[in-house]
């Protein structure tokens, strides 16, 4: 099913025309009422009648995350207060956190494309979807919750914590559907098994897991342990919160919602726009956002938007996983790491439990690397119980490690469950190299 | 005849061994016999106790690493060479021994060891009337 084959079925062509359009719009009311863009287009001589088709996107400025910082609370924010019915804050774990204003008809455009979203996983109006992004200053509660409301399923709002109620909740009510990130998602089917609630005792049959990356090996593990069809959401606060993209059945990509979000992907070093297909980091500009519009915002998440037509018979533009993160990006010893990378050798062996941290850190003027990882307790068994055969396992995923890494890491095996699980975005990295 | 034994990950961190013990405590499971295997980063405690099935099972509930291996449990003379004569008569089978440790019981020394060669160990045993003890020889005040 799609929610609105007009918008996400358009033409290639009409597709452009409007968002050209929409550009032009959005230049001259952030040129008029954000102090801040005036005066970026003035430095670069830009006025918005420069603007004329969507292709000169490539004149605008960029907005980088510390914009927003520098900003703070309200210093990008477009609409008079009197306008704003909603106020979200990103987690601010360096400096202020990122305030973003939404007035009604931006809360109204984001149920649409979460609609869009939850209609494309086969979401509809008989479902009974539990909501599991925290709800708060987080946009993902909210913004989940308005999207299932939007398409008449129940919502029930479970948010975060209390899991083993969750559980018991989703056998209970026969829930089909969750909105999660994927590592609570894996969390929730480890507090099932030791409750004793099994797969056959729940109906979930849709799985919407975004906000943080995830895998392959992610996603056949929570669909194998959970007996449901994982699918990616993407989305980000900034430009709106969960959303943003989304795939549908083919799965191969996720569709952005470019009547509204319009992608580009750059070249991180010379901000070059990049072609289709090639692999870079992800800019987006709100083509029809009233509270806080951005031009250009850098992402920090590295993608390439794909090429070709989806089978599907959706035409906006697809993206591929988020395979890392540029602030994610450790570099050790001059070679970029990627904790995802991590994640997907650590899936491949059973013994080991899907979860993991990275402590990097700076010994006798060398970078080190080590990973920690959990042994799983449903693979301990008789032939574990010397350290030969224990250091037999660690040897052979710091194999693996270094063959994916290219350098040498050093593992370190923990008890079942002491790394600590995460409710909303994972932390993996440590680092605790005094670089600056 | 071979005796179960569980086998326990533990990390090396304040706490941990701690934790394990309370947790037998609690499920009121004796310990007759252990032994701690050190390495840098982690410990595998092995110990010989009562109700090993159902110890296991509990500590399982409490998210401990824990697994039932099957061990030998030889008594040895009280005297001088006691330990040489049981293990030269295991190796001069042929036997490797894995691991081995010992306790008294009831004044008598009792060596543990585990080896992959169990039918081997066995005929070893037998063949010089060696006296190896089952669970029921343990004493188990519960």
């Amino acid at each position: 099913m799609i929610w609105n084959p007009t918008k996400e079925c358009m033409s290639r062509e009409q597709m452009r025309e409007l968002q050209g359009k929409r550009l032009r719009k959005i230049v001259e009311y952030v040129y008029h009422n954000v102090p801040f863009y005036r005066h970026k287009l003035q430095e670069m001589d830009l006025s918005p009648s420069d603007i004329r088709t969507i292709d000169d996107i490539v004149k605008l400025p960029f907005t980088t995350k510390k914009d927003l910082r520098d900003n703070y609370p309200f210093g990008l924010q477009a609409a008079p207060q009197s306008e704003i019915i909603r106020i979200h804050a990103s987690s601010g774990t360096t400096g202020n956190p990122t305030i973003v204003g939404y007035t009604r008809k931006d809360i109204s455009v984001w149920s649409e494309c979460m609609a869009r979203c939850l209609t494309a996983y086969g979401v509809g109006r008989e479902d009974t979807f539990s909501v599991s992004y925290g709800y708060g200053l987080f946009t993902g509660g909210l913004g989940a919750h308005n999207g299932v409301e939007m398409v008449g399923a129940a919502v029930v709002p479970a948010s975060t914590g209390n899991t083993e109620k969750h559980a018991r909740l989703i056998r209970d009510l026969g829930i089909t559907g969750i909105a999660c990130t994927p590592s609570y998602a894996l969390y929730l089917a480890e507090t099932m098994e030791q409750i004793g609630i099994t797969k056959d005792q729940i109906n979930l049959r849709v799985g919407a897991f975004g906000a943080e990356p995830w895998t392959e090996n992610m996603r056949t593990e929570i669909q194998d342990r959970l007996g449901l069809k994982g699918y990616n959401l993407y989305g980000l606060s900034e430009i709106m919160g969960p959303s943003v993209s989304y795939e549908c059945e083919e799965q191969n990509g996720s569709h952005i919602n470019e009547d509204h979000f319009f992608p580009e992907v750059i070249d991180p070093v010379t901000l070059e726009p990049l072609p289709l297909g090639q692999t870079g980091e992800l800019v987006f500009t709100t083509l029809t956002k009233e509270g806080m519009p951005v031009l250009r915002y850098r992402t920090r998440d590295l993608c390439a938007l794909l090429p070709g037509e989806c089978p599907c018979g959706r035409t906006n533009v697809r993206m591929s996983p988020i395979y890392g993160r540029s602030d994610d990006m450790l570099i050790i010893r001059g070679i970029n790491i990627f904790p995802s990378q991590v994640e997907s050798v650590v899936l491949t062996m059973p013994e080991i439990a899907p979860r993991y941290l990275l402590v990097v850190d700076r010994i006798n003027n060398l970078d080190t690397l080590q990973v920690q990882v959990e042994l799983r307790q449903d693979y301990f068994n008789a032939t574990l119980d010397t350290p030969a055969a224990i250091d037999e396992l660690s040897k052979r995923l710091a194999a693996k490690l270094r063959s994916v890494l290219s350098i040498g890491v050093k593992v370190q095996l923990k008890a079942p469950g002491t790394i600590e699980r995460s409710q909303g975005k994972s932390t993996r990295v440590i680092d605790n190299r005094k670089l600056y | 005849m071979t005796i179960r034994q569980l086998s326990i990950f533990i990390e090396n961190r304040p706490g941990s061994l701690q934790k394990v013990l309370e947790h037998l405590k609690q499920s009121r499971i004796q310990i007759i016999a252990c032994t701690i295997a050190d390495t840098a980063e982690y410990g595998l405690f092995r110990l010989i106790c009562s109700e090993p099935v159902r110890a296991c099972a509990e500590l399982k509930q409490y998210g401990v690493a824990v697994a039932i291996s099957d061990v030998f449990a030889i008594e040895m003379n009280n005297q001088p060479g006691g330990a040489a004569d049981v293990v030269g008569i295991i190796s001069g089978a042929g036997v490797s021994i894995t691991y081995m440790y010992a306790f008294l019981l009831d004044g008598r020394g009792i060596l543990i060891f585990r080896t992959d060669q169990v039918a081997a160990a066995e005929a070893a045993i037998g063949g010089h009337g060696l006296r190896s003890l089952s669970e029921n020889d343990l004493p188990v005040n519960a």
